[in-house]
């Protein structure tokens, strides 16, 4: 593996190995020490074009576990928002001597653009491309469902997919590089999956997904599915005419304190509730839900430095002047 | 370095020879279980902290022996696996390594006497890693060493406290661990092979 | 080559593909055929251009190229936009209008046109703009650029498509006092804000914002009836899509007088290349699915689709070396034109030489009011003859073009077809498949 810039062509073998390594290095953050020296020596640029603090920290926070030196290098107030091209901040990043670039950015396809010309020879890491991908997302969601499958079924995480689980994808799909990551990385270990959402709010073209699209989120939930992944709704949608008000949007497909009522009302169900952050609490989750004891927010997180540190681990060792191949 | 000690080469060796037959391992396992015990004065404190693949089952074998000699003890209790993956120092020039999971006994290391089990000690770079390992994981109060083989040829000043045999070696010639644990039953025995 | 030496002996082409027949040609002229061409040979003292199995074609005329100058000399010039057009076996482009200044008043198309006269590679005829700056509110002065020694008869704020209904009418109406013909760049502004791509499968999983087929065919939908209620001359430029296809051939039906163009990509390539994120594959209108490719290629066979028009729209280098989304739109098409349509066309039996010729040369002539040009093979016709090794097989690479753009969506790839010849005018501007000389003409 020399870069990780979608799940749709991530193997089978390669999301459990990143799932299953990650497992260790979970174990790493419960410790009194919370670093290994693998990557000691080691240059990570976080390249963000666009703000999130949230996953910037999660992979800074990832590379320093390993003992990686991080460089944060965000596109506001530097060279870029001067008018810098994307070539030029990369092969800024070469000559500085990256020896893995995480980017985010607002243009879908731009990690893939890095990966693909000559402008830097490092690893990228894609980290969220406009609506494309956000692929440690995905990991790290069914790194989550994985550790709810398995202790519900009572078997071993470890080298454990996904097989026979139900999953819910809810809310806007159509600007979500959650949603297609998640989409592609659940199929590929074996769940089901059903995107719920407005039909102002999937893509066209997306009826030749591999999953159930639906525009009922009761209708979903009563066929019961082992986890329910809010997606955040941007309100400037609203303005855009995706849908009338958010207060409807709530009403029809927000996880609100009724459905939360009515899943606790089904019997035996150990449905968990998803969400990728940050949340619009009232907007597509209630706080009853997101605070509930079926929700993963927080364990999410947490299993993002996890997973973030089994990639770069995956990405920077081993010689990587051999043929591809994890 | 058990690792790649043991993994399948494409060239067949040219000759074969076992060095410690089943009941040899046998042997050296319970002479080492008992110095162990006589190093330690006893049991008291002890962990055993096998280095994976078969650092760990020969840590089972000898903390099964510990255990015979002194009823009440739970053999499993003492027993741990360490994994030094992430502490090698070669991480950039060989293929990708998969970690395995580090178990510690539930008492933890801090002041114990760890004995570090591995099956062949070699350059002594796994050893090294061991110690930066456990020195994250906590502070024994003594750490010895215990290896089944310890073939030589040391790149760093490191030395084995029970070792359960000298074997002179070329650097050409493998040495091959198998134990049952891992490679399948009524599979014990350390094989010399020559190479091309 | 003997300046005064202007008569030359074709020896051995096959006229539109059909049977061997020696072309001379004299003062600017076919001055004779076949079996009279040797015999008046000696007598000129004729330059002989062996070209035995090459098929003769009438010099072909592109109806949409961006040749950039002025405003954008780093992306193309008058000069090698048409170096590019000649070695491609183009005897005349038209030069769209979206320049800068644009072309909008008589005195950029005159420049364009005396730019392109003191090239002497191909002709240039300069497209005017429909509305002042393509701002798509005031309508620019199209007598005054049609009455202008550039002649201008074609009309298009290509780039941008004149989306107001009413300004449409209008300009539809307003050229029929000068011959002219509105060319339209069909694309609904409102369905395409933001637009990166053909919306579909691929859009869907690339997560780029969709260009979706419909904002082409309202738009066409729409022109075709008002074209056929003001009795006016319609052309609908890169047509795309399956759809357009259809309501173009429904418009032709009820007899509205309306011309359709093609661009060689949209013949061969599809979206599933824009997976790559590589933006040489953006372009506008963009790449679509391979349904639309075969039904453009069938309506293109069987006449719906009267022209090719390469859309050349060169770009410097760093207008593609950067994100999908802020690269340039557009890809080159001169120097690579013939070879693709051979390939999608001839090559799969869709079409012969002489409809060829129709779609690159006459038909795109007539919807220009280009008089010259266009002309069958005939002797006293105007020497616009571009020769072709149909047999010849090519790998293309950007870098060796004569255009200054790089963006050709084609690198790489294996074609048919070489031009070795092109007479314009009875002057040889390419021979042995390399640029000759310009024709000299008397000052612009």
């Amino acid at each position: 593996m020399k870069h990780l810039l979608s799940t749709v062509d991530l193997s089978r073998a390669d999301a459990i190995r990143i799932l299953d390594i990650a497992e260790e290095m979970a174990a790493v953050g419960t410790r009194e020490v919370k670093k290994l020296p693998a990557l000691r020596g080691r240059t990570v640029v976080n390249l963000f074009f666009e703000d999130s603090t949230r996953t910037r920290i999660s992979f800074e926070a990832a590379a320093k576990r390993l003992s990686a030196d991080v460089i944060n290098f965000s596109a506001k107030g530097s060279s870029v928002s001067k008018g810098e091209s994307l070539k030029d901040t990369a092969q800024t990043l070469q000559a500085i001597g990256a020896d893995a670039v995480v980017i985010r950015h607002g243009a879908s396809g731009a990690p893939a653009r890095l990966a693909a010309t000559d402008w830097i020879d490092a690893p990228v890491v894609n980290a969220g491309d406009g609506t494309h991908e956000h692929p440690t997302q995905a990991l790290l969601d069914a790194f989550t469902l994985r550790a709810h499958w398995s202790r519900v079924r009572g078997e071993a995480s470890l080298g454990a997919d996904l097989s026979g689980m139900k999953v819910a994808i809810v809310g806007d799909i159509l600007h979500s590089r959650v949603a297609r990551s998640n989409l592609w990385l659940l199929r590929t270990l074996g769940a089901e999956v059903t995107m719920v959402a407005p039909p102002t709010l999937l893509p066209h073209g997306s009826s030749a997904w591999p999953c159930t699209i639906s525009y009922d989120l009761d209708a979903t939930l009563a066929t019961g599915v082992d986890a329910v992944m809010m997606l955040r709704v941007q309100g400037e949608r609203m303005h855009d005419s995706f849908f009338p008000n958010t207060r409807e949007y709530s009403r029809l497909w927000g996880f609100d304190d009724a459905r939360l009522a009515a899943l606790d009302a089904q019997p035996g169900t150990e449905t968990i509730i998803m969400h990728p952050g940050p949340m619009n609490r009232g907007l597509e989750i209630s706080s009853a839900a997101a605070d509930s004891p079926r929700s993963t927010v927080l364990a999410q997180v947490a299993n993002g430095v996890a997973v973030r540190m089994a990639v770069l681990y995956l990405l920077l060792s081993g010689d990587q002047q051999r043929p591809a191949g994890l | 370095m058990s690792n790649e000690q043991n993994h399948a080469r494409a060239t067949a060796p040219v000759s074969a020879r076992i060095v410690l037959s089943s009941e040899d391992i046998d042997r050296v396992i319970t002479r080492i279980a008992h110095e162990i015990i006589e190093a330690n004065k006893g049991t008291a404190d002890l962990v055993l902290l096998g280095i994976p693949s078969r650092g760990f089952p020969l840590a089972q074998r000898l903390a099964q022996r510990i255990a015979a000699t002194e009823p009440g003890l739970d053999a499993a209790a003492i027993t741990g696996q360490l994994d030094v993956t992430m502490y090698r120092d070669d991480l950039r020039h060989s293929t990708t390594r998969t970690p395995v999971p580090t178990r510690l006994p539930a008492g933890g290391i801090d002041g114990k006497v760890v004995v570090l089990v591995d099956d062949v000690l070699y350059s002594g770079r796994t050893i090294r890693a061991a110690l930066d390992a456990i020195a994250d994981l906590g502070r024994p109060r003594i750490v010895r060493l215990a290896v089944l083989v310890d073939r030589g040829h040391r790149e760093l000043p490191i030395r084995a406290d029970h070792v359960g045999k000298n074997l002179p070696t070329a650097t050409t010639e493998k040495v091959r661990v198998h134990l049952s644990e891992v490679d399948g039953e009524n599979n014990n025995e350390v094989v010399i092979e020559a190479h091309a | 080559m003997s300046t005064t030496n202007n008569a030359y002996l074709i020896r051995g082409a096959r006229p539109l593909g059909t049977e061997a027949s020696d072309i001379l040609v004299q003062d600017g002229k076919i001055a004779a055929l076949g079996a009279d061409a040797a015999t008046h040979a000696a007598a000129a003292d004729a330059t002989l251009i062996e070209a035995a199995g090459q098929i003769a074609l009438p010099g072909m005329v592109d109806i949409h190229t961006h040749l950039r100058e002025p405003g954008r000399e780093d992306a193309e010039t008058v000069e090698t936009g048409t170096r590019a057009a000649a070695l491609g076996g183009f005897t005349a482009v038209h030069a769209m209008a979206n320049s800068n200044p644009v072309a909008d008043t008589a005195g950029v198309v005159e420049q364009v046109w005396s730019l392109g006269r003191r090239s002497g590679w191909v002709d240039v005829r300069p497209v005017g703009a429909v509305t002042v700056g393509l701002s798509g509110e005031q309508m620019s002065e199209i007598g005054a650029m049609a009455d202008s020694r550039a002649q201008v008869r074609v009309f298009s704020d290509d780039g941008i498509c004149v989306f107001d209904p009413l300004i449409m009418r209008r300009a539809l109406e307003y050229v029929k006092a000068f011959d002219g013909v509105v060319a339209q760049h069909a694309q609904e502004p409102r369905l395409t804000e933001g637009a990166q791509m053909n919306e579909g499968e691929v859009s869907a999983v690339l997560g780029l914002a969709g260009w979706p087929a419909v904002a082409e065919e309202s738009i066409i939908a729409r022109d075709v009836l008002l074209a056929e209620h003001v009795g006016s001359r319609l052309h609908v430029c890169h047509v795309s899509t399956a759809g357009s296809v259809e309501i173009i051939r429904w418009a032709k039906s009820r007899g509205v007088n309306v011309t359709a163009e093609v661009t060689p990509h949209h013949l061969l390539l599809t979206d599933e290349l824009v997976k790559s994120y590589d933006p040489v594959y953006k372009v506008n209108p963009p790449l679509r699915a391979e349904a639309d490719v075969m039904a453009l290629r069938a309506g293109l066979a069987d006449g719906t689709i009267d022209v090719i028009g390469t859309d050349h729209a060169p770009h410097p280098s760093e207008a593609k070396e950067c994100e999908w989304a802020a690269a340039a739109m557009g890809m080159t098409g001169l120097e690579t034109a013939l070879s693709v349509v051979q390939h999608t066309m001839i090559e799969t039996g869709l079409i012969t030489w002489a409809d060829f010729a129709r779609i690159t040369s006459s038909a795109p002539a007539a919807i220009g009011r280009v008089e010259d040009q266009g002309r069958e093979l005939a002797v006293g016709e105007p020497a616009n003859i571009t020769l072709v090794d149909a047999e010849a097989r090519w790998v293309v690479d950007p870098v060796a073009m004569a255009t200054k753009g790089r963006n050709s969506p084609f690198k790489g790839l294996e074609l048919p077809g070489k031009v070795t010849t092109v007479f314009f005018h009875g002057h040889p501007t390419v021979l042995g498949g390399e640029l000759n000389t310009p024709r000299i003409t008397e000052a612009a």
